[in-house]
């Protein structure tokens, strides 16, 4: 009797434990639904607005969606691939767009009629893969900008004029160098460009750190490699070599991180991603002026005690301000549960109806001219000047723009460039040893 | 019958009574037994699947994708030895293999010293149980909680552990953001997350040495520091060396600390093995790389846990 109840009671485990892992695997779908995942909570609300949009416009469907911070997001991606648990559709980045190529997890989205000229410009060729296929409808676009203190900037002396008026050269670092030694101080009072300037007691530092950049430098040295005519790759898209060997992108970099050794530029021992970025060096008083994406925006000036403003990124050696603008899309996984609805689903989200509405948010500029209007009005109405973002991406003739890099094996690319240039930051190694890092990535690139 | 059937040789020390009954008894029980067989291996069987599906089947899985070329999304490609010869050549792998052991030397160095030092005042200074409840405290933390409290709290700007340096007039210091700093600060961050626990296993240790011992070393004229060198260490020594085969085991396979602190940075000043096939396996989808290193850690593992068990006698106690 008592042996019966040990076989019943350890079946029953048995089979509870069975049950338990096959109801994991299709956990939250149904024909009904469309799974949908983003990594930005501040862009939830915008988009569970798109999502009731949708819903109206196609009763029976009902689109779930999640939200994972970034980090978490693309280890959760990636372990759903491989468990099968994977959403219908999400947001996808560029620097991991490569990857999923090569993994084949994306579905193409050839039919669903996406026009590149719907978008601004460039946005949506960088989601065709090297098959030719579309694996991306635009979402949103960025730009990156000065954020700086404008208390900070006021009694330095330097005006807003001023700091849009700015240019630099790996030289001497020209006027904008002049202006972030300006803005520093140490602790006995001393600006940068003063005689005295004790530059290993900084109180405030000109420029906020963002870190060594890994292989894109985004919102570090990117800036400035654009404008010294600088590209990442033999190609605008899916390039088969890479430039860090380049004594132009070598000569910026040592001169950039060589900010730090000054004084100017917040040493790399002072940035944490999850403690310290560079936002919170400037809200906690610590920087004057950073670097930073469009995305920031609502959190820069959300800061509480910072009067925030923004400038264009500096004149470069070209002649010409840079800045890259990146895109964000929506992806649809090949193994899509349901599929009909995911593609709905993400034509619904290239629409201008849903990026119009995402605009209204002013949280982000999305990729479709009428959205980006949108945000550009929701925005203003919100007091906030945004045309350092948006400028470089209308004139042509004073700015130039360019992509993130878009190439194969862009987690060993990263894997590889993250290192190194921690390396040439923190410990000062020669930056001529970028040039046997980009020898290994393109002896990667070349397998 | 039985009695004549039981050689003498096999049990010489017992009387010709006891060696009478000795086989009737063993025959009994073996007879009760018999009843007891399947019930026992249904009690094994839980443990047994867990042993088979969660640990022998990885593990020789692994061992199988060590060889071969394996993305998890794609079918394995069988490609021999050429894992483990990328291994031999790979230098950010001894790199990850030396900064790993650096680590486990200050952490197991420090928290061995420290524990011990815990358990033995617990033992001998204080009967509270409270105060043990305390030094347990941070174990109740999980590591990834406590890493970022740490984070937060060393950071080089805004840390209130650098603004108390700068309240002594002392320089500020990037404990986690240094390659000379960041090591010892990680080892030092899980030594104050473990030392309790850590202390706790030796404190059970020392409540088995018997009291009369250190009594009559009273009695002597003994000192504290004589009989903790003559009466506690010798006789602790048999779960000592349990727990530094425990700890040096979970020291080697630091993870989250890392994963949340540094991310193996500063230029993979802190890229501890875990760390780094971890990155292979999740960030560069080389999960038979990835399974080669993992094998490669084993082997390492094992062998310290032999030479550890063997030198320290774990099997072997002093006492009685």
């Amino acid at each position: 009797m008592r042996f019966r109840t040990v076989v019943a009671l350890t079946g029953a485990l048995a089979l509870s434990l069975v049950t338990g892992c096959a109801k994991g695997g299709s956990a939250g779908s149904s024909a009904n639904t469309v799974t949908y995942w983003l990594w930005d909570a501040n862009q939830l609300p915008a988009y569970q607005a798109c999502a009731k949009g949708f819903e109206k416009e196609n009763p029976g469907l009902h689109v779930k969606i999640t939200q994972l911070g970034w980090n978490d997001y693309w280890t959760k991606l990636t372990a759903s691939f491989i468990a099968g648990t994977q959403p219908d559709v999400f947001t996808d980045h560029i620097q991991k767009f490569g990857q999923f190529a090569d993994l084949k997890v994306l579905e193409p989205l050839d039919g669903l009629g996406i026009q590149d000229s719907a978008y601004q410009s460039g946005l949506a060729a960088n989601w065709t893969g090297q098959d030719g296929h579309r694996y991306g409808a635009p979402k949103d676009w960025d730009t990156v900008a000065l954020f700086y203190n404008q208390k900070m900037a006021k009694t330095a002396g330097i005006s807003a004029e001023k700091l849009n008026s700015l240019s630099w050269n790996p030289r001497d670092g020209g006027t904008f160098e002049k202006a972030i030694a300006h803005l520093t101080i140490d602790q006995n009072g001393k600006r940068g460009d003063e005689p005295g300037f004790d530059k290993h007691h900084v109180k405030v530092y000109g420029l906020a750190t963002g870190g060594a950049g890994d292989g894109d430098g985004q919102t570090q040295w990117s800036p400035f490699t654009g404008s010294a005519g600088w590209t990442y790759t033999d190609k605008k898209r899916w390039g088969t070599t890479y430039h860090y060997d380049s004594k132009t992108y070598q000569s910026v970099v040592q001169w950039y991180f060589g900010l730090a050794k000054k004084g100017y530029l917040a040493p790399f021992t002072d940035y944490s991603e999850g403690a310290n970025p560079a936002n919170a060096q400037l809200a906690s008083g610590k920087a004057a002026a950073a670097f930073d994406g469009a995305w920031m925006i609502s959190t820069y000036y959300g800061a509480k005690g910072l009067d925030v403003g923004t400038a264009f990124t500096p004149v470069g050696p070209t002649g010409k301000r840079a800045t890259m603008m990146n895109g964000l899309a929506d992806s649809v996984t090949k193994n899509a549960r349901n599929k009909k609805g995911a593609k709905k689903w993400v034509a619904y989200l290239a629409s201008d109806a849903c990026q119009k509405t995402v605009g209204s948010y002013a949280i982000v500029f999305p990729a479709t001219p009428d959205g980006t209007k949108a945000a550009v009005a929701a925005y203003r109405k919100k007091g906030i000047d945004v045309r350092a973002f948006t400028r470089p991406v209308a004139d042509k003739k004073d700015f130039t723009t360019f992509s993130y890099p878009i190439t194969n094996y862009a987690a060993d690319v990263y894997a590889l460039m993250h290192p190194a240039m921690q390396d040439v930051f923190a410990n000062d190694a020669p930056v001529s040893g970028l040039s046997r890092t980009n020898s290994q990535i393109n002896l990667i690139l070349d397998q | 019958m039985t009695v004549a059937s039981s050689p003498p040789s096999r049990l010489p020390l017992r009387s010709a009574e006891g060696a009478q009954t000795e086989p009737q008894t063993h025959r009994a029980r073996a007879r009760e037994g018999q009843g007891d067989g399947p019930l026992a291996a249904l009690f094994i069987a839980p443990a047994m699947l867990g042993f088979l599906v969660f640990l022998l089947w990885p593990t020789l899985r692994g061992i199988y994708l060590s060889f071969t070329r394996f993305n998890l999304l794609t079918p394995p490609q069988w490609v021999g030895l050429d894992n483990y010869i990328r291994m031999v050549n790979d230098p950010i792998f001894w790199d990850s293999l030396k900064v790993t052991v650096e680590y486990v030397f200050i952490n197991i160095g420090v928290q061995t010293i420290s524990a011990l030092a815990i358990a033995v005042l617990l033992q001998r200074l204080t009967q509270s149980a409270v105060l043990r409840g305390i030094v347990l405290t941070p174990y109740l933390m999980s590591n990834v909680v406590a890493g970022i409290v740490w984070l937060w709290m060393l950071d080089t700007q805004l840390g209130i552990g650098n603004e108390i340096l700068q309240g002594f007039g002392l320089d500020r210091i990037p404990f986690l953001a240094d390659e000379s700093w960041a090591i010892p600060t990680i080892a030092l961050i899980n030594v104050w997350r473990h030392v309790g626990y850590t202390a706790l296993l030796l404190f059970a240790g020392l409540q088995a040495i018997p009291n009369d011992m250190y009594e009559a070393a009273k009695v002597d004229g003994a000192s504290e520091w004589r009989m903790f060198w003559r009466i506690t260490m010798p006789l602790l020594r048999p779960v000592l060396a349990v727990v530094l085969i425990m700890t040096v085991i979970g020291s080697f396979q630091v993870f989250d600390t890392v994963a949340v602190t540094t991310a193996g940075g500063p230029a993979n000043a802190t890229n501890v093995l875990q760390y780094y096939i971890y990155g292979s396996a999740f960030g560069r989808f080389q999960f038979g790389y990835a399974s080669a290193m993992s094998v490669a850690l084993l082997v390492v593992l094992s062998a310290i846990t032999f030479v550890q068990y063997r030198l320290t006698r774990a099997g072997h106690t002093d006492l009685g």
